[in-house]
């Protein structure tokens, strides 16, 4: 009998919330694909250490999985609670009727076991569709060829979706148990109707803390953007960024507060709109509702704002690693000796690991680059007197500036695509392509800033620094490399560095070319004196090394992201899309109201698609609003990885916005047409 | 004269072949221009079942609603909506004003949706405000209003379109006696001065004395007519009362 009341009703409720159900399935959809990471990747051609990487992906996935799974479940809950409170009459029915509370109870727990288990159901077969598509994003992410399609299940994934939601379905129906046993007859009886209060927002007051509000926010966009070198520059810590954040948070809630008020007073002083069909209908709906989540709202477009800014730098932090990476390595090894007296790589290689170079490498490069001990790059950017460093800040990471001669630079210029110099006797020139330190650099250059290094005075030959490096690294990590004419003096307390870069030889296998000269260096490191001088020791970089260290890394950066972020979006969504719902049995009953007077179905339906869709697209456009300055700087935070640029990664967030988000919109408007369509009956 | 509202023939059946419920049973009438009629009847008489048939929200069985010469039984869809809106006016027993638009906008919203220019808007919500009293609350919203100016602030809604016919279900229903006394006399009021037609559905003799006409329904089907005529109202409630009497009598008979 019970077990028949909960089918029935679920039956129903499927129909009538939509939206629970569509957040159920695309929750356990996205748990499922991001758990399944590991087994979408089995048929990848990879290296052994994007191997590696692939199974700390994993690892982190689920430890994200877990923060994932509060998230879904404190939703979940939410969204059970609100379905609780609306069928509230229904239950206070069961109870007149004769039903005990513990009976209600079990009714409500065999329909979330049965929904549970639909959820689940639908949940894992979209998931499982979902990971075959997904698998070729994974082998576009890891730069791997697919060597053959292949049907891709992950049953580990698989169980642990469903272990996970089955906790948090038990979850629920514990806590709907406790609800239902605490409510009052009387209070779910009379629980469908509220008493609204609204009043007019004193015009004054409202644009007062708007104008406070958004010069609140001007300067927190400010700072995070324009200001940033100063606010980084004259603080403490990263704690500093808390400043900007807190602005932004509080300004938010400010602007939802005074907004809606403004905006209503706005319109109706336009009387042609706001007396035109059903306009001032619809605005006042949307100010009362502004007014009665003030704080939610501005939650909403919070989380919203961080879920645009957490995919926009994820992906575009993918984006620009596998675009600027070829460029980027334009040799496939460097050799570099560390050690003022250590032999010439070459002959080191010959005598000491039995190994000749020119067997295994063409077109080799060797130069030396020089490290003046007495002279760090904080002596360099104090000289400028317009210079915004302040070397005790700590911000800069301080190092010995790095020389180089005139000619080893014009040598390596054509392989790195530079342009070559000619420097005179007693000029410089700047090699630096990590963006916020060569801008620091540059504006000493356009002051003519004159250094003096090992006695010697040197004069900048450009205003600028050259953009790039001569090393094999990712573009924009380069803090700079100082270029000397070949007449200055290396002499004193310098210390050399040897470097050889080169390509494996046509014919030569590149792994075998990498573990022969790997080895090779790897177990030297000679400590026979107890002369500093006498320790040195030979380092190799492999541009696949590092192709597949940072191929890893945005690859863990974008999942991640990836992940929280639809996450993020689908509580967003749902929230919202529960808290429209929520007013659709009152809506119900304005529309019907409507009708009566002589509303006609099309002016009802375009008063229903406004209202919710004002609801929907406010905080959106706030948070976009956010997302412009918040992107700007996270662009600034991850230009370590080299030259992002975020606009890349627009269109993929703006395509995962409109399907997550457009998709809870159009499901709210339909389920609220049927409300208001069904009351005529 | 021509007749405003006509009634021939009304039937509204419920139910199957087999349990049928004739909530409305072959019922003609006509109503004048500015005429004031009052149906009354006990719970399931059919009168609010007869109401709607009037107001388009209920379709009848069979029988034709003629409402100033146009057949409204003949009416589908939008060419309902735009009937209702543009020749009957609804006063509902719980108001039904929206709750988040203060009185000025609850008027002007019969107005807006017929696409009355906003100039316009606005004299004629202060000329309709100025006629029943309910100045003070324009700017008011629903829940700070008291009953009694609800209810006013609803009729304005009704009858600023000018409608041919205002249709009223139980107005007094929700209100204390002085609220439904000081209601009913605006009533009389728009009746008489502004000439709008007003057919109320009520079962309180007392509101229904203020008519000039009351019809009687029983088990749907017309049980008499008395006309108020140069009476005063109280001679015409007691009258009301009599009738009412006669008609729960046989009331207690069937039963």
């Amino acid at each position: 009998m019970f077990a028949k009341l909960a089918f029935k009703n679920i039956q129903r409720s499927i129909k009538d919330y939509a939206v629970y159900f569509f957040t159920l399935v695309i929750g356990v959809a996205i748990f499922y694909v991001f758990n399944s990471l590991e087994s979408q990747s089995v048929m990848l051609d990879v290296t052994d250490r994007v191997r590696a990487i692939i199974d700390l992906l994993n690892t982190i996935m689920g430890i994200v999985s877990v923060f994932v799974s509060f998230i879904l479940g404190a939703l979940i809950i939410y969204a059970s609670r609100f379905l609780i409170k609306r069928r509230s009459k229904e239950f206070g029915l069961y109870l007149t009727l004769g039903m005990s509370k513990r009976q209600i109870s079990l009714v409500l727990v065999l329909e979330t076991f049965l929904i549970g288990l639909l959820s689940l159901g639908i949940g894992l077969v979209l998931g499982i569709v979902a990971s075959q598509f997904t698998s070729v994003l994974v082998a576009n992410m890891f730069d791997a060829n697919l060597t053959s399609f292949q049907f891709v299940f992950s049953a580990s994934a698989f169980l642990k979706t469903i272990l996970y939601f089955a906790i948090i379905y038990i979850v629920v129906m514990i806590l709907s148990t406790i609800n239902i046993s605490r409510q009052k007859l009387i209070n779910l009886l009379s629980n469908g109707r509220r008493n609204e209060k609204i009043k007019n927002k004193n015009l004054w007051l409202c644009t007062a803390v708007f104008i406070t509000a958004a010069i609140l926010l001007g300067y927190a966009y400010y700072l995070v953007t324009a200001g940033l070198n100063n606010l980084i520059v004259d603080s403490e810590g990263p704690e500093v960024l808390l400043i900007p954040i807190a602005m932004g948070v509080v300004a938010t809630f400010a602007l939802f507060w005074s907004l809606s008020g403004i905006l209503l007073r706005i319109f109706m002083s336009f009387k042609q709109v706001y007396y035109h069909k059903l306009n001032s209908f619809v605005l006042r709906q949307f100010s009362s509702k502004i007014n009665t989540t003030v704080a939610s709202m501005s939650l909403i477009c919070l989380m919203l704002f961080v879920t645009i800014c957490v995919l926009g730098s994820a992906m575009s932090i993918n984006y620009s690693l596998h675009e600027s990476i070829d460029k980027a390595l334009p040799a496939d090894v460097e050799i570099t000796a560390l050690g003022r007296d250590a032999p010439d790589i070459t002959k080191f290689y010959k005598d000491e690991v039995n190994l000749k170079l020119e067997d295994w490498l063409d077109d080799i490069i060797t130069y030396r680059t020089y490290l003046a001990e007495s002279y760090a790059n904080s002596d360099f950017l104090r000289a400028g007197t317009t210079s915004e460093y302040d070397p005790d800040s700590g911000k800069i990471y301080n190092t010995t500036e790095e020389f180089i001669r005139q000619s080893d630079y014009n040598r390596l210029a054509k392989l790195f695509e530079l342009p070559t110099v000619e420097l005179g006797a007693n000029e410089y020139a700047i090699l630096a392509s990590y963006r916020q330190i060569a801008e620091l650099r540059n504006t000493a250059l356009k002051d003519g800033q004159q250094i003096t290094v090992l006695d010697q005075t040197l004069s900048p030959k450009y205003p600028e620094c050259i953009d790039g490096t001569v090393r094999l690294e990712m573009a924009g990590v380069n803090m700079g490399i100082i270029i000397v004419s070949d007449d200055f003096k290396f002499s004193g307390d310098v210390h050399q560095k040897q470097l050889l870069i080169g390509q494996f030889k046509d014919g030569v296998d590149p792994d075998l070319a990498t573990t022969k000269i790997t080895t090779g260096a790897d177990r030297f490191y000679r400590e026979d004196g107890s002369d500093m001088g006498e320790i040195y020791y030979y380092n190799v970089e492999t541009k696949q090394d590092i192709i597949d260290n940072n191929v890893g890394t945005s690859a863990l950066v974008t999942f991640i992201g990836l992940y929280l972020g639809i996450i993020f979006l689908i509580s967003s969504a749902a929230v919202l899309a529960l808290k429209e719902l929520s007013e659709s049995n009152d809506n119900a009953r304005k529309y019907e109201t409507l009708r009566r007077i002589g509303a006609s179905n099309s002016m009802l339906n375009r008063a229903l698609f406004w209202q919710i869709f004002i609801f929907f697209v406010f905080p959106l456009a706030i948070a976009i609003l956010h997302s412009v300055f918040g992107l700007i700087f996270c662009n600034f935070l991850v230009s370590t990885f080299g030259g992002v640029d975020i606009t890349n990664a627009l269109p993929t967030v703006s395509l995962i916005l409109i399907s997550i988000y457009g998709a809870y919109f159009v499901i709210t408007y339909c389920s609220s047409r049927r409300i208001i369509r069904e009351r005529r009956q | 004269m021509k007749q405003i509202l006509q009634l021939e023939k009304v039937e509204k059946y419920y139910g199957s072949r087999s349990s049928l419920t004739k909530a409305v049973d072959k019922v003609s009438f006509a109503v004048e221009p500015a005429e004031f009629v009052a149906i009354m009847g006990a719970s399931g008489s059919g009168k609010t079942t007869l109401l709607n048939c009037i107001a388009t929200i209920d379709r009848v069985t069979a029988g034709k609603i003629i409402v100033d010469g146009i057949d409204i039984t003949a009416l589908k869809g939008e060419g309902l909506n735009r009937f209702r809106r543009e020749n009957l006016g609804f006063i509902f027993q719980d108001f039904n004003l929206l709750d988040s638009l203060t009185g000025f906008e609850n008027i002007a919203l019969a107005l807006s949706i017929l696409g009355v220019k906003s100039y316009e808007i606005e004299d004629r919500v202060e000329h309709i405000a100025d006629e029943l009293d309910i100045k003070s609350v324009l700017n008011k919203f629903p829940y700070q209003m008291s009953g009694g100016q609800r209810q006013r602030v609803a009729s304005a809604r009704a009858i600023i379109t000018s409608p041919k016919l205002v249709l009223a279900d139980e107005p007094t229903g929700a209100l204390d006696s002085k609220s439904a006394t000081s209601l009913l006399e605006q009533f009389e009021m728009l009746n008489s001065r502004l000439s709008a037609t007003i057919l109320m559905v009520t079962h309180d003799a007392f509101a229904a004395s203020y008519a000039s006409r009351v019809i009687f329904l029983k088990d749907g089907k017309i049980y008499s007519e008395i006309r108020r005529g140069k009476d005063s109202r109280k001679e015409f409630f007691n009258e009301i009362i009599n009738v009412i009497t006669v008609l729960g009598g046989n009331n207690n008979d069937v039963l």
